[in-house]
């Protein structure tokens, strides 16, 4: 229930950001959600604790996944008023170029939203978006 | 017979990266093309708070960890290797307040890329949580090349 009022008061406050707090994980990661035009925005901050590579350094690729499929997800909740956090069916992660342990940024766009499954395509990319350094497709089990 | 030392490798791991010094993501097993590591449950990485269910994206930092492992341990001398993609499957969710293990197998290494599958389970092998398959690129460029400069107009 709790789950419940947070989505319902990020979306009534328009502050998607109340969502985030209500899950352990975006907040350990210190995603922040921003509402634009084109829809959610999720930003992750460079932080040292989650490099991958300290050679390179690069964050780890497991971050990058978590980071796009948390934007498919927060996009899903905000966009189609669902209730609880839709379950991950399938995801499949392409990285494109190694991502540095800066800012990072990933939007998502929801292909297809039936009645017991969504599709999800996710891009993350650094200072040009043009350059993404991952992208990923998803699928998503609505309750 | 791989040329890595499985135990200089988890320990190399949990003390140089930094992500998997913090998640305490631990190399249980490693060798021959194969690697197995361990994560313990933790309230910080629960991604639905109504059940206490890890988030799907843990389960990927460890599945692509154990896939590096088992990358390194099939070559005949540690090279750089780069994640190219990975597909993941969620068979079912991840019990909560269990031992996350994650065990990866590389079946196949071409002169550019291996081949990796993996599974992700809390107490039986036969019942995984989530299933992988990934490849990699080996020998990726540990420095960016500089690209050459836009010739401009004289």
């Amino acid at each position: 229930m709790k789950l419940l009022h947070a989505i319902e008061t990020a979306r009534a406050a328009g502050d998607p950001d109340r969502f985030v707090e209500a899950i352990p994980y975006f907040r350990f990661l210190g995603l922040k959600l921003r509402e634009t035009p084109q829809g959610l925005l999720c930003i992750l901050p460079g932080d040292t604790k989650l490099i991958g590579n300290p050679l390179l350094p690069a964050l780890h690729g497991g971050v990058v996944g978590a980071l796009l499929e948390a934007a498919g997800i927060s996009q899903l909740v905000w966009q189609s008023g669902l209730q609880t956090v839709p379950k991950t069916i399938t995801i499949t992660v392409d990285y494109l170029r190694s991502a540095r342990p800066v800012e990072t940024f990933a939007q998502g766009i929801v292909t297809r939203q039936g009645r017991r499954v969504a599709n999800v395509r996710v891009e993350a990319w650094q200072e040009d978006r043009s350059k993404p350094v991952a992208a990923a497709h998803a699928h998503f089990l609505l309750q | 017979m791989s040329g890595v030392d499985p135990k200089l490798i988890g320990k190399a791991m949990l003390e140089h990266v930094p992500h998997i010094r913090e998640l305490g993501l631990e190399l249980t097993d490693a060798g021959n093309g194969r690697g197995t590591m361990r994560l313990a449950y933790q309230e910080r990485l629960v991604g639905d708070p109504e059940t206490g269910v890890l988030n799907g994206g843990v389960i990927t930092t460890v599945i692509d960890s154990v896939c590096g492992v088992a990358v390194q341990t099939a070559l005949r001398k540690p090279i750089t290797i780069a994640t190219l993609d990975l597909r993941i499957d969620y068979l079912r969710p991840s019990t909560p307040g269990k031992v996350l293990i994650a065990e990866a197998e590389c079946y196949k290494v071409t002169r550019h890329v291996a081949f990796v599958r993996a599974r992700a389970w809390n107490d039986d092998p036969q019942h995984p949580v989530a299933h992988c398959v990934g490849t990699f690129m080996l020998g990726s460029p540990s420095v960016r090349r500089p690209r050459p400069k836009p010739e401009t107009a004289a």
